[in-house]
């Protein structure tokens, strides 16, 4: 189907709703992985914005994102927390084995690292998500397991 | 036939709380999922007749994990619950609503006055008394007002706000409905962070059982799950975002009490302050306000994270020592060295060295010696902390979470890591040292809201340099 078409369906569930275009595009990334220029198009049309408001909010969300994350998608807490517990040490560690930067997917698509500021889970740090499985007193073993 | 208690909640279902529930159902007992009490340490916690045991990480070694009778732990019994007395205890779902009904029945006059005589200030972090807010949105004019729910909880350190959402469900519904009755508006909107999907889950299905239950009827509430920016916990960018926007701030004034949320009248209170409400009707506005010290009443929801032997949730009256939640309550740092540094208030708070813990958590004395409550996160660090890249880290995260809308925060935090970098590699620090005060002394005087207003908070305790203003 037409992604703008598809885009523009899933926002219109979301009209006159509070934080309509957020909840869209939102459900958008979690349907095409990414969000790309026809779904913004899509929810431009539907909410009555112009495509560059529509942009500005793609760009100011983090869990907005434009470019496909990895088949593995690790966020690993860079908060104070965490960092009094190792998350420095785990990130790095975590970059060299699974050869992608914070931000980044590793060249075959395996796997793509996300910085998080803090999961809530502050006291068996450092915390961390593998595709929304929940990793506590994480270490770069239990990320890849 | 026995009954087990096992928390549904997130960390607790991390470390296998679901499959635990599970392998007890199938031996027989009859399985209650309740919240968090809030010893982290101890999680999973299961109660069995009466019994706590925890961590459990299997049913085959339960007897080692005995921690003894539920009702008999100190660490729970020493504790002076009102948010959180219901949380961890009960299925949230066995919930009767007759008291709240009685509290509804009350005139919005007396309501105001025993939030009045209750001293509550706000628990997000700014501590502005509750009832010049209640009192404002209740006095403006409007066709429409709105309790707006601010569960966006970022700081580092803190986890209240999804403890409640998750274990007690309904308290925050409560005070929201006692909220919205004092002030007059027929709308309750939170606005949860993306995070924190088990507290969303728990609390969808709390709003569609108190629907059923008919509490909805003259005030609806709505969920509103956020799409990641710390950003949208200061309450106008909160505001904006709610209104489908980026998550801009607005100057003020005028403040949300009078021009809000689509620019009505506005109660925003953090999820914290809004569960001590049906406490302070149950047991009196009075009565609540003999509990603390000073002008800092009644019970603060500590959260005692990091690098901490046993951390979790510690409701207490104001006034406790830090050193006594750290030492005695937490037991220390988890890799048995010394403390060397104490973050109070989330990521815009104070680093506090170790001759400081003696100070008494209140609003006052954490003001007086440049700190502050927040949202009554505390993280330990230990003796190997580096506070230069605590500082780095200050300014990094306020150049990552800056909404960009005013120049000393969008432009001060990049400067100010960039010059943390030249610090570190610096012959003559005093230098940087003097470019970085400088840098804080703007961003804490000019910058449009609280983000870059307080990022000089952590900077300047973590390299050692005065706080501003005095």
């Amino acid at each position: 189907m037409d992604q703008a078409v598809s885009a523009r369906e899933i926002a219109e569930r979301h009209t006159g709703r509070i934080g309509g275009p957020i909840t869209a595009l939102r459900e958008i990334a979690a349907e095409f992985g990414y969000i790309e220029r026809a779904h913004m198009e899509g929810v431009a049309d539907a909410f009555n914005l112009t495509l560059a408001e529509v942009r500005g909010i793609v760009g100011f969300y983090s869990d907005l994102n434009t470019e496909p994350r990895g088949r593995t998608h690790i966020r690993i807490c860079q908060a104070e927390a965490c960092q009094s517990v190792g998350a420095r040490e785990l990130t790095a560690a975590a970059v060299a084995r699974f050869g992608a930067g914070l931000g980044e997917t590793a060249a075959d698509g395996s796997v793509s690292l996300e910085a998080v500021y803090c999961l809530g889970l502050c006291t068996t740090g450092p915390a961390a998500t593998v595709n929304d499985r929940i990793i506590v007193r994480a270490t770069a073993e239990a990320l890849a397991s | 036939m026995t009954i087990a208690k096992v928390p549904r909640e997130t960390l607790a279902n991390a470390l296998g709380a679901d499959r635990i529930a599970t392998e007890l159902a199938k031996e027989g007992h009859e399985v209650i999922r309740t919240g968090s009490l809030g010893l982290c340490w101890a999680e999973p916690l299961v109660e069995i007749d009466g019994i706590a045991y925890g961590p459990v990480s299997d049913l085959a070694h339960l007897e080692a994990a005995r921690i003894g009778p539920t009702g008999e732990i100190p660490a729970l019994t020493r504790q002076h619950r009102l948010v959180f007395d219901r949380c961890g205890r009960v299925d949230p779902f066995e919930y009767d609503p007759a008291p709240i009904r009685a509290h509804l029945e009350r005139a919005p006059a007396d309501i105001l006055a025993e939030i009045e005589a209750s001293g509550l200030r706000g628990r997000g972090g700014a501590g502005f008394p509750a009832h010049i807010k209640w009192r404002t949105v209740h006095d403006t004019p409007s066709d429409r007002k709105y309790v707006v729910v601010n569960a966006d909880e970022g700081d580092s350190g803190t986890f209240a706000d999804r403890l409640i959402m998750e274990g007690d469900p309904f308290r925050l519904i409560e005070g929201m409905l006692i909220a919205g009755r004092a002030i007059g508006a027929d709308t309750g909107v939170v606005y949860l962070r993306s995070e924190y999907p088990l507290a969303a889950e728990v609390f969808s299905e709390a709003i569609a059982a108190a629907r059923g239950m008919g509490l909805l009827e003259t005030f609806d509430i709505e969920l509103f799950i956020g799409a990641g920016a710390y950003i949208c916990g200061e309450e106008t960018s909160l505001l904006e975002s709610l209104e489908g926007k980026r998550g801009e701030i607005r100057a003020k004034p005028p403040v949300p009490a009078i021009a809000g949320l689509f620019g009505r009248p506005t109660l925003v209170h953090n999820v914290i302050t809004l569960c001590a409400v049906p406490a302070i009707l149950e047991h009196g506005g009075a009565a609540y306000a003999e509990l603390g010290v000073g002008r800092s009443t009644g019970t603060m929801t500590f959260q005692l994270a990091g690098n901490v032997e046993r951390g979790g949730l510690i409701e207490l009256p104001f006034g406790v020592a830090l050193r006594e939640l750290i030492e005695d309550w937490g037991g220390g740092t988890r890799t048995g060295r010394d403390v060397g540094a104490v973050q109070v208030g989330g990521p815009l708070g104070a680093y506090l060295s170790g001759a400081q813990l003696d100070t008494p958590m209140t609003y006052e004395a954490l003001a007086a010696i440049g700190a502050g409550v927040g949202h009554g996160g505390i993280v330990v660090f230990d003796d190997t902390v580096d506070l230069v890249q605590q500082a780095h880290f200050a300014f990094a995260f306020c150049a990552h979470e800056s909404c960009g809308k005013c120049t000393p925060c969008r432009i001060g935090a990049v400067r100010g890591k960039e010059t943390v970098e030249a610090l570190i590699a610096s012959e003559r620090p005093e230098v940087e040292l003097a470019i970085i005060a400088d840098l804080c002394d703007v961003m804490e005087q000019a910058s449009l809201c609280q983000m870059g207003g307080m990022t000089p908070i952590p900077v300047r305790s973590a390299l050692g340099l005065p706080q501003g203003g005095d």
